[in-house]
């Protein structure tokens, strides 16, 4: 099997080189995406812990931030 | 008609969709994989170096795929005036741009042993060469314009021009002398792939669907938390 993945009668760098690409370029954009994904995570939960009771109170009668604090815990 | 489309709803299933999606991705990927570069035969004309079909041939089709979405998404927004019609299509198409750019860059790859050079300015590299300046064009313009309104028209402009270039991309080869071969798959007709490469190749192609999903639904989240965080300060 080995022998097969190295030696494709001498096509191998341009295979692996496609293939390795492709692969590379899947974990930039996921990396990315997670990256700012979190930030915007944080910077929601840091905004939300600054509001005073008031606001948090009107904040939370809003289903979707529940779940946006609920989905940050977890993560 | 559009309660479906509230956000509180989408959120809830958008964020937990994620790590099932990626797990699934990760599953078709390595069976994919061991279809693509070591159970699928090697051709007859161009050995092992048309291994690289299983992953040029859907970056094009799902880049192809995504674009039309986006085009769908900006028209049905204005139509039907629902941002979240423009939400979606922001969120698709940086997956959209990427899978563009592995299908130039592999068929580049797989041009030299067969064809003997890495470009040429053929009809069907040319046009995918354009939907790519499409694409980067609609992500700049999300960037550059704070205009909610301006943005949408600008956006959906963008795609509208582009999608005349699909048909374009996918005719290519058939009204044009070009060094690509004619299509191999046809829906409506019978495909003149062998079972043993079209396998590999449908797998692969459905790994890189899901992995435009989990791209789709992180972003769209990300885009989601913006508006909120938009929200919390006008509170």
């Amino acid at each position: 099997m080995i022998n097969e993945l190295t030696f494709m009668n001498g096509y191998e760098a341009y295979v692996l080189s496609a293939f390795g690409f492709t692969l590379f370029s899947f974990l930039i954009l996921y990396v990315i995406t997670k990256v700012q994904f979190i930030k915007e995570q944080n910077k929601f939960v840091s905004k939300f812990g600054s509001l005073n009771s008031e606001k948090v109170k009107y904040a939370q009668s809003q289903r979707i931030n529940k779940e946006i604090l609920a989905n940050a815990a977890n993560n | 008609m559009f309660k479906f489309f509230s956000l509180n709803k989408i959120f809830k299933i958008t964020s937990k969709a994620p790590k099932y999606v990626l797990l699934l991705f990760i599953i078709v990927l390595s069976v994919g994989l061991t279809e693509a570069l070591i159970l699928s035969p090697e051709d007859y004309k161009q050995s092992d170096a048309v291994r690289i079909m299983y992953v040029h041939v859907p970056s094009a089709w799902i880049s192809l795929g995504i674009f039309s979405s986006l085009t769908l998404l900006s028209i049905s927004g204005f139509i039907f005036k629902n941002k979240n019609f423009f939400l979606m299509s922001k969120s698709l198409a940086p997956s959209g741009f990427v899978f563009n750019i592995i299908a130039l860059v592999t068929g580049a790859i797989w041009g030299k042993p067969t064809w003997g050079t890495w470009w040429a300015w053929d009809s069907r590299i040319t046009s995918m060469l354009i939907l790519a300046l499409f694409y980067a064009m609609y992500l700049i313009s999300w960037r550059i314009y704070d205009n909610q309104e301006k943005v949408f028209k600008i956006t959906t402009f963008i795609t509208i021009l582009g999608i005349i270039n699909v048909p374009i991309i996918k005719y290519s080869v058939d009204w044009w002398s070009t060094l690509h071969q004619p299509a191999s798959i046809n829906i409506l007709s019978k495909s003149s792939i062998h079972s043993s490469m079209l396998f590999p190749l449908i797998i692969m192609t459905a790994a890189f669907a899901l992995f435009s999903l989990l791209i789709f639904l992180m972003k769209y989240n990300t885009e989601l938390i913006k508006i909120k965080n938009k929200g919390l300060d006008r509170l």
